[in-house]
Parts: C-alpha cells; structure tokens; sequence
C-alpha cells in the first residue's frame, strides 16, 4: 500500500507540470539578451535607406564606425546631393558636416526631432542608448507569433523622463533573441512608430536584423526601409574618427 | 417756434441736460467703438492678407490639408507656367510665389563651429526682382532696422529681436539647416543684410526673409513654391469676388488619386486661419452694437420723456386749456426732442471722432499681450475712421431721441380738455 502510494505522488509529480501554467521569464531578462545579442564594442555599417515619401522613393546610403553606445560616425556616401555629409555622434551631442556650406553644426533643441535625411528616423532616434535595458523596465505580456517565429511579447516603460519614447511593446523572437516587431508611444499613449524586421541573418556568431521597416505613425507616406548591407563586429577603429577633426 | 423751443430747452435744463448727455455719450462710444473695432479688424485682416493669406492664396491639394504645417514636401510643382497663366487670366490681382521654411540658424565661431543658433521661421519671397510687389506688401523699406534690404543673392534679413538673440548683424554669416523639398539636409551659409521689425510678434520672434531664388536652391525646390498669393491691385479684399474666383479655378482643376494631391486648389482670405470667423464676428458685433445703442437710448429717453410730461403735466394742461391742440402739442415735444437728439448726436460724434482720430494717430500698444500669438496681429493696434464713423453714431442717436419723444408724448392724447378745470381746482 505504501509503495503504491509512493509510486501514485512519483506519477502525479511528473505529469504535474502539464497541468500548470507555464512559467514565464523575467521581462528583464529577455531584454538582456536581447542587448548581448547586438552588443559589441566596436562595429562598422553599411546600409542604404530607402525613403518611401509622398513624392515618391529615393535611397541614401551610407558608412557609420560604432564605438560603444556613445560614439558614432557617419558618413553619406550617396545620392550626390548628400555625398560627403557627415555626422557625429559624441557624448551626447550630434554634429553634422555639410560640404556644400563647409560647417560643422550641433543639432540641438527641436532640430534633434526633425527627420534623418526626410525617413521615418529622427536624429533624436539616433542619438538614444542602443541598448534598451537601460533605458526601460520590461513585463512580459505574453507569448505571439509574429511571421511564423514564436516571441515573447514585452511592455517597456521608460526609466526616465527624458527618454524620447514613454513606452514601447516589442516581439522578441525567443529563440534569436531579435526584436521583430516594436511599437513605440508617447506619454498619452499615442502611437507614434513602428518598426518591423523583415529579415534577420547570423553574422559574426549573432543574430543581426538585416531589412527593417520603420514607420512614423504620425506622417503620410510608406515609411523607410532600412537595409543592412555589411556589418563587421568588434571592429578595429581609430581614436581620431570620433573627434570633429574628422568631419571635415 | 424753433427760437421758442431752444430757449425753453436751454433755460429750463431739467427738460433738456439728460437726454442731451445721453445721447452724446451714446453716440460717442457708439464712434469709437465702430473705429475702434473697424481699424484693429482691418489691422488682422490686412496683416493676415499680406503676410500669411493673401486676398487668395494657391497651394497643392495635400498641402492645403497641412497648411499650418508648411509642409514643403507637398509643394506646387510647375510655379512658373502656373504664374503665367494667372497673370494672364486675372490680371486683377497681382501673383506672388511664396515659400515658409522652418529650421535652426546656426552662427559660427572663428573654427566654422556652432557658436549660437535658434530656430527660425523663415519666409521665402521675391525680393530682387523690380516688378515685385513683396517690398510694398511688407512693407519692407520700414521695416529695415539695420543694414539694407537684400541685394545679391545669398544675403536674407533676420527679425530684429532674433539677430539680437544670436549676437549677429549686417556682414554676419548665418549658416540655415533644414530639409529640402525630397526630405534631403538643406545647409547653406547666407550673409545678413539687415534686421527689420514688423511689429508683429508672430513674425519677431525668429523671422528670416530671404529671397526666393536662394531658397529654391537650398531646399531642392526648383520651379516650385509652397503656395502663390494673389492681392488685388486695390489692395480691397473683395469676399465675393474672391470667393467666385476660387470656385472657377477649382472647378477646373478637378483631379483625382495621386495626380490630384498634387493639383493646385485656391483658397480664399475668407477661407484661411478663421479669418472668416473673425470677420463674421465683426460684422455681428456692429449690427448687435448699433440693435443695442437704439434700444438702449430708446428707452432711457422714453424713460426721461415720461419724467419730464410727469414734471410738466401742469404746463401741457394750461397749454391745452389756453387752446393749443394736441396735435401742435405732441409735435412741439417731437421737435424738442429732435434739437435735443441733433445737438446731442453732433455733439457726440464730434466727441467719439475726436477720440478715434487720437487712437488713430497714437494707438495703443498691446504687444505685452501677444509675446506668445501666433496670429498676425501688430503690436500696436489704432482705430480707423472712415465716413461710416461720421453717421454710425448720429443717425441712431437722432433716431432714439425721436422714438423716446415719440412714445412717450402719446401721453398728451390721453389729456381730456373738459377734466382740466377740474385738474386745475384740485
């Protein structure tokens, strides 16, 4: 009788976790691997922005060298009337070269709102913290699937008044760790963008985002496509590409 | 008889003091409030006309949608052939492409680096060309404060209180950043000829006025404008004519889809920044104020009438008794009340005129109030008196003296002459 009991809870223990709900991660968690998955000290990009406007499409292409999350340089390498434009990004501020009026210009104030070359993309979108653990706290609301991938679907409320977006909800797909999906609001709960990956490619040991869709919710037109054409990892990039000197 | 009541009227002033005051101070304020009105109406709407509206103004269909906005992605393509074609088919009005621009001014230090910058509301127009109108429109050659109009290209003219703001003057280099017409970065370095105040503090704050053709170039816009203005050569905004106008126009250019986004559409003065609220406003606040000065006047001066048959009930009962007919009775209390009501309305009006004209001249300074408007409204706004103000408070003041006079002497009828020896012993 003993041994049938023993043998009865051994039975129930191992069925038990069928019956229950499935635990879930820690929101905190996910968004941690999500940042490891795309950080990397060093990184340098080529990519080509497709800007689908009202008047029609045009395309800007451009080099940037990434250093940690504070440093970036970025250089317009087409259609002629932006080659030679650069920007950089240093310890909080964004500076831009034009060739056409040889000034280098801090954009600041409500300039940091207007958008990058006419996209879906603001400079104060680039200027954010890459990585999103340290800008929001993370719930997790549950599990979707979005284009086939199974994701954990997550709530981010901002750390602090001055982040640009007061909340997000992004898709991470639970097994690349990517964020697929992401809609962004502002404090009244208004959307003001959203960002669909398209396609996503392992390089360098990492998952890495290759076609995005961006969409500002706020202005007409098809939002702009974003494509990854290179990326290089923990790459070698000299002290002097992030200082003015080199946007002249 | 005439001699007769004057002299009754001025030496018994219980019977003529009130009614005379009254009405000269109803009709006073009656003119200065027409002027006043009149002159800070035609204040907004001519700056609104000639800043921002024009008597008619053309944009694209999507444009027009977000007006407010400027958005300069959804600007008229084709400027020219369109200018053509209106100067050709409405020669009534002269046409005027125009382009607002938002962006930073950015000035640099002795390394070509951001020393100060703002942000700045800019406003394209032709400024170089000699059939222009824009100078006379803006009145440009008063607003200079410093330096000189434009001359050459490249050179723009900052508000007064925004090249303050930013330490710059005439010979500075502000560097404009911006986005073109296809989203692009728009950087390019212009040289200050002058400062201007418009007096109007939407425009003070982070004014720039620069030429068309450098504006075009900077921002991608080539044969393209945000919006063209028509003005007719007048300067007379005429509603109707206006409104017909635009009608025509766009009964032509019905396009549809995409291709119709694009497609010019004429809007009215009436028609833009609820300045057609304004001015219907006006317009119900001088029927109502005259509705008002009438009734009002009326009755204070029936009112004053009653009194006065009340106090002179004696002197219309031995009137009638010594054979005046009430008729002749009723008829001298009306003429009375007509002197009464001329010289009080003249006297009113001379009064009322007086003190417009002096807001005319002077008028009152109210910018503290506008630091933050956006509409087109100068900082100082003055009567105007036109020949409306002459009559807008003579005629009612005349007529509510009669009227007042009129019923309130029906009460003589009522006087019996065979009860008036009884009146009398009692």
């Amino acid at each position: 009788m003993k041994n049938r009991t023993v043998l009865l809870l051994l039975a129930l223990a191992a069925i038990a976790p069928a019956f229950l709900p499935a635990q879930e991660p820690d929101g905190e968690a996910i968004l941690r691997r999500v940042d490891e998955n795309m950080g990397s000290d060093n990184k340098i990009t080529t990519s080509t922005m497709t800007i689908h406007g009202r008047r029609g499409s045009r395309s800007v292409r451009s080099k940037s060298w990434i250093r940690g999350r504070t440093q970036s340089f970025t250089e317009y390498l087409d259609p002629p009337r932006e080659k030679g434009t650069k920007m950089l990004k240093l310890e909080g501020q964004l500076w831009t070269y034009a060739p056409s009026s040889d000034r280098t210009i801090l954009i600041s104030g409500h300039m940091l709102r207007q958008p990058v070359m006419g996209s879906d993309l603001s400079y104060e979108d680039m200027m954010e913290d890459p990585r999103l653990a340290v800008l929001y706290t993370a719930t997790v609301a549950g599990r979707e699937d979005y284009e086939g991938r199974p994701c954990w679907v997550l709530d981010l409320a901002s750390r602090g008044e001055e982040i640009a977006y007061f909340r997000r909800k992004i898709w991470v797909d639970r097994e690349r760790s990517v964020v697929l999906r992401e809609e962004r609001f502002a404090k009244s709960g208004k959307l003001l963008k959203t960002t669909e990956v398209e396609s996503v490619e392992r390089q360098g040991g990492r998952f890495v985002p290759t076609r995005i869709v961006f969409k500002d919710a706020l202005k007409e037109g098809g939002g702009t496509e974003f494509v990854l054409e290179s990326i290089e990892f923990d790459a070698a990039i000299p002290d002097h590409v992030f200082t003015k000197a080199s946007l002249r | 008889m005439i001699r007769f009541l004057l002299k009754g009227l001025l030496r018994d002033r219980s019977r003529s003091l009130l009614p005379f005051a009254t009405v000269a101070l109803g009709s006073m304020l009656t003119v200065v409030g027409f002027s006043w009105l009149n002159g800070a109406i035609s204040t907004i709407v001519e700056a609104s006309a000639n800043f921002s509206a024009g008597h008619v103004k053309i944009m694209s269909r999507a444009y027009a949608n977000e007006a407010d906005q400027a958005p300069n992605d959804l600007a008229l393509d084709g400027v020219a052939s369109l200018l053509a074609e209106l100067r050709r088919d409405h020669p009534a009005l002269v046409w005027t492409p125009r382009i607002k621009f938002g962006g930073l001014i950015d000035i640099p230090d002795d390394k070509g680096e951001t020393r100060a910058q703002g942000p700045a509301a800019g406003l394209a127009i032709d400024l170089r060309s000699a059939a222009s109108p824009e100078r006379r429109l803006l009145n440009l050659d008063k607003a200079v404060v410093r330096g000189r109009l434009p001359e050459h290209p490249g050179e723009i003219l900052v508000s007064d209180a925004f090249a303050a703001r930013l330490g710059i003057g005439p010979g500075s280099t502000a560097t404009f950043i911006g986005a073109t017409m296809y989203g692009g970065m728009a950087v390019r370095n212009f040289t200050v000829s002058g400062t201007l105040r418009f007096g109007i503090a939407a425009m003070d704050r982070g004014a720039v006025l620069a030429d068309i053709a450098d504006v075009r170039e900077a921002l991608d816009m080539e044969d393209a404008a945000g919006e063209v203005l028509g003005f007719y050569r007048d300067a007379l905004y005429r509603k109707k004519e206006a409104a017909a106008l635009a009608a025509a126009f766009n009964g032509d250019r019905r396009g549809d889809g995409d291709a119709g986004e694009f497609a010019p559409v004429m809007v009215t003065l009436h028609e833009q920044a609820g300045l057609g609220q304004t001015l219907d406003f006006a317009s119900a606040v001088y029927t109502l104020m005259l509705v008002l000065f009438i009734l009002v006047m009326s009755i204070v001066l029936w009112n004053a009438g009653l009194m006065g048959s009340l106090r002179r009930y004696g002197e219309f009962g031995i009137r009638l008794a010594l054979g005046e007919d009430h008729g002749r009775l009723y008829r001298s209390l009306i003429a009375e009340g007509a002197i009464v009501g001329l010289l009080g309305s003249a006297v009113g009006t001379a009064l009322g005129l007086a003190v417009s004209y002096y807001l005319q001249a002077k008028g009152l300074d109210i910018g503290s109030m506008l630091k933050n408007a956006s509409m087109m409204i100068t900082d100082v706004l003055r009567a105007r008196v036109t020949t409306t103000s002459y009559i807008i408070g003579f005629v009612p003041g005349l007529a509510a003296t009669f009227l007042g006079k009129a019923v309130s002497g029906i009460g003589v009828y009522k006087r019996q002459t065979s009860q008036l020896a009884k009146e009398f012993e009692a």
